[in-house]
């Protein structure tokens, strides 16, 4: 049985009390270790659900729960301490003058000793391949360098959740890519669970578990492979399906029995491969 | 964009003057100002000129950069020394020039006030060329340490001060991006009138505006998300150390303090 | 308008410990009414090379001639007024621009610096509006209390109601998401053909340039890397890969497909229900 780590219970929210609903009557959980991928158009509620697992929102109704803990004014620096974020403009999280400063300026914040502090930068600055740049300045680092250090960051304080709020969206290819590799890298050193908030289709084939929010409800909750089954309502809300997948449902419909729905191109041509051989 | 000019003048070095305490440099400095002003005589002064040109000499800083530091204040040396020799009537004529007879006490009380003028500053620049901007904010923070008893946001100050250097050079670009976008769309921020120049730098400060509020709102949101809460509690990376060299330079302007009361006419 | 690069290079901050050259020795030309992507990872001079084309620098070395305009370097640049008039930019992030009271006040900044008549600024502020799929109800609210895709759209329409020759895109739909990206790149589309316009579009997205531009221009390292027609380009894969630049998925698909099935499918842009059904003939066909 696996362990819930995150828990909403019927959520809602709204700004201010004359502005639209947000999230209406929200219930998800996400699991010790588990990757979680959340999409949605813009305004479909998926950055307010991530600023709600740390405590920099509440809900107007219904209940956050983190590692067993029910959201409250009372624990919500413990809470920030297991779930650590990341945010989506690479200059507006960098507070520190140089990298170092920047990974330091969290342990600061919860009282680490410096003997350990500088263990753990070291630590955290090499699971993210930046160990060479601890005196840079941010401003001499692309935006995905930057992206790297906010993870380091995080992951020095070490939280049980990292959750990337579309922290990729402003990066170019490469940029994504390398978060994207660096995030895979984490979870195989340690245990930890990562909400990624996105867009990019391909940043959600990776993911164990993908929510689809539409209009501040949970629109679907599954495997990235039964999402991408569906393909006419995931347009219908102003999203895409991969091509593979667009692809795969093509093949399909000429008759060619695809079984597995493929998440990337090498599932589909080992698919097409078994077919083709048996045909 | 040169970022280097931006951040003051920090000349990177490897000098012992680069490794002291920036504490130490600047407790040095405060007394040094005080004591420019007690000097009066030929080994006083000299006691002091020799101290600031041995630290310069130390450093290994091209001359050319301390002279370009110095560039907006030769003018006022100058002026200071030549308003001396034109008011000062003590002392016995020299020689006259158009006019105006020039006096022996003018001509040393001149020299005497220019090159105070030219220590303070020499002394001081030394500062901000061998010392990285977010040491000496360390270095106000541990100084100012004791004024927190009088509930004073000594930690804040220096977060803010931080902040505010971390920040320059990506609003340095920020402005050239939008003054690009601004010109793109007829602004002419160069050439016409005053008055329409002044009118072409709203289009380039509210957006600037805008955005820097923009920035300070998801800083504040994700310094909280990173467990910030205050000075309360907090440890330091950085950390400040009063080292050999900086006991060895305390002592050696001791003395120098020593020479100039003992020298003083 | 016919745009001309003739041996250009760019030179930051020459002569100093900081020099750095952003572009060298770069020639090319793009013809009146072409749809021009400009490719290449970040830091391969991309962005330098637009800032040429409305005159925000000068060639160090070189001459870009863009319509009547002629930027030289060593002399000093003349009618930049009136070259800035005909080529719009839609930077990055355009949304950083706006600063004025209303959208309507906004939108007419760009034709009232260039001195266009009132009369006529009204009608294009209605024209552009809507080009931009927003309403005109929406002309006196401020900018400010729109959203960020909205946002967008409005300074977007600030740049088109300049009534630009050439129009030069600088990632318009960064941070967009899907369905908000393939909204404005049909927009600039359907603009580019209606207006006849000259479009440089600069993007990091290989999908983009292959469904959108009848040219290919590769940056690296201030170099024209390739040059060609989308297909000739995207068939250089390894090439592409060299420099840290994909091909558009679609293609890669289809060379896999052929690799591991034998196959000789051609990729000319067709639509993926088109290629698949190609495909599943001749794995059908392959198999008899």
């Amino acid at each position: 049985m696996e362990q819930s780590f995150l828990e909403f219970q019927n959520v809602s929210f709204q700004y201010r009390e004359d502005s639209p609903v947000v999230l209406d009557d929200v219930s998800i959980q996400v699991n010790q270790n588990e990757w979680v991928a959340v999409i949605g158009h813009n305004g479909s509620g998926k950055s307010t659900m991530a600023k709600l697992m740390n405590g920099l929102l509440f809900p107007n109704e219904g209940h956050v729960y983190v590692d067993g803990l029910k959201l409250s004014d009372e624990n919500i620096w413990e809470i920030r301490r297991k779930v650590g974020m990341v945010f989506q403009n690479p200059d507006n999280q960098f507070v520190g003058t140089t990298v170092k400063d920047d990974v330091a300026f969290g342990l600061e914040n919860h009282g680490i000793p410096r003997e350990e502090m500088i263990k753990r930068i070291a630590h955290s600055l090499k699971a993210v391949g930046m160990e060479e740049y601890e005196d840079h300045e941010p401003h001499r680092l692309s935006g995905g360098q930057k992206q790297r250090v906010a993870i380091a960051s995080v992951l020095a304080v070490a939280p049980s959740m990292i959750i990337l709020d579309e922290a990729t969206a402003m990066l170019d290819p490469k940029g994504r890519k390398e978060i994207m590799h660096t995030v895979n890298q984490v979870r195989q050193e340690r245990d930890v669970s990562v909400v990624t908030i996105t867009h990019d289709l391909n940043e959600v084939t990776l993911a164990d578990r993908v929510i689809v929010m539409n209009k501040g409800n949970v629109w679907f909750e599954g495997t990235p492979r039964e999402l991408f089954e569906q393909k006419g309502d995931l347009q219908s809300i102003g999203l895409d399906i991969p091509l593979v997948s667009k692809f795969a449902h093509e093949l399909k419909e000429l008759g060619l029995n695809v079984n597995k729905q493929p998440l990337n191109h090498e599932e589909l041509m080992d698919e097409l491969w078994t077919l083709h051989s048996t045909m | 964009m040169n970022s280097s000019m931006v951040i003051g003048q920090y000349v990177p070095g490897d000098s012992p003057v680069h490794h002291m305490d920036p504490r130490a440099k600047i407790t040095i400095i405060f007394f040094f100002v005080i004591v420019v002003f007690f000097a009066n005589s030929v080994a006083s002064y000299g006691a002091l000129a020799l101290f600031a040109l041995l630290s310069v000499g130390v450093t290994k800083i091209p001359p050319r950069f301390i002279a370009k530091g110095l560039k907006p204040v030769w003018f006022l040396i100058i002026f200071t020394f030549i308003l001396h020799l034109v008011v000062t009537k003590e002392g016995n004529v020299l020689f006259s020039v158009l006019g105006f007879d020039v006096y022996s006490g003018a001509l040393i009380q001149g020299v005497a006030i220019s090159l105070r003028f030219f220590l303070l500053i020499l002394i001081t620049s030394l500062l901000t060329l061998t010392t990285t901007p977010i040491a000496i904010t360390d270095a106000i923070e541990s100084i100012l340490h004791p004024l927190k008893r009088i509930k004073f946001p000594v930690h804040e100050l220096a977060l803010m001060m931080s902040i505010s250097l971390r920040f320059i050079p990506t609003l340095m670009q920020e402005t050239e991006k939008i003054s690009k976008a601004q010109a793109s769309r007829g602004v002419d921020f160069r050439t016409g009138p005053i008055k329409e120049r002044l009118k072409a730098i709203v289009p380039l400060l509210v957006p600037l505006f805008v955005s820097a509020f923009k920035r300070a709102e998801e800083l504040a949101m994700a310094m909280e998300a990173r467990g910030y809460q205050g000075g309360e509690g907090r440890t330091k990376l950085r950390e400040l150390a009063l080292r050999k060299i900086d006991y060895m330079v305390l002592v050696l302007f001791t003395f120098v303090i020593i020479a100039v009361f003992l020298t003083r006419a | 308008m016919d745009i001309t690069f003739d041996n250009v290079s760019y030179i930051y901050q020459p002569n100093s410990p900081f020099e750095h050259r952003a572009l060298e020795n770069l020639s090319f030309q793009i013809p009146s009414g072409s749809f021009v992507a400009v490719i290449g990872h970040t830091g391969s001079g991309k962005s330098t090379l637009i800032q040429h084309l409305n005159g925000l620098l000068a060639p160090t070395h070189g001459s870009v001639t863009i319509g009547d305009v002629m930027l030289q370097a060593g002399s000093k640049p003349k009618n930049l007024k009136a070259l800035r008039k005909q080529v719009g930019v839609v930077f990055q992030y355009p949304e950083h621009q706006l600063f004025e009271e209303t959208i309507e006040k906004d939108i007419s900044f760009g034709p009232l610096n260039f001195g266009v008549q009132e009369e006529e600024i009204k009608q294009r502020v209605q024209e552009t509006i809507e080009a931009v799929g927003l309403s005109s109800d929406m002309l006196e609210r401020s900018p400010f209390d729109l959203s960020g895709g909205q946002m967008r759209r409005v300074a977007i329409a600030g740049v088109l109601a300049m009534n630009p020759r050439v129009l030069v895109l600088d990632e318009p739909t960064a941070g967009l998401d899907p369905k908000g990206q393939r909204e404005i790149m049909d927009m600039f589309y359907k603009l580019h053909h209606e207006k006849n316009l000259t479009t440089v579009h600069v993007t990091h997205s290989m999908e983009d340039a292959l469904a959108y531009a009848d040219y290919v221009i590769v940056m690296h390292n201030g170099h024209m890397y390739m040059q060609g027609k989308p297909l000739e380009v995207f068939k250089e894969k390894e090439a592409l890969n060299k420099v840290g630049l994909d091909v558009p998925e679609i293609i890669e698909l289809t060379t896999k497909m052929n690799k591991r099935f034998g196959l000789s499918l051609e990729y000319k842009k067709q639509s993926v229900e088109e290629l698949a059904a190609e495909a599943a003939h001749k794995l059908k066909g392959g198999s008899v």
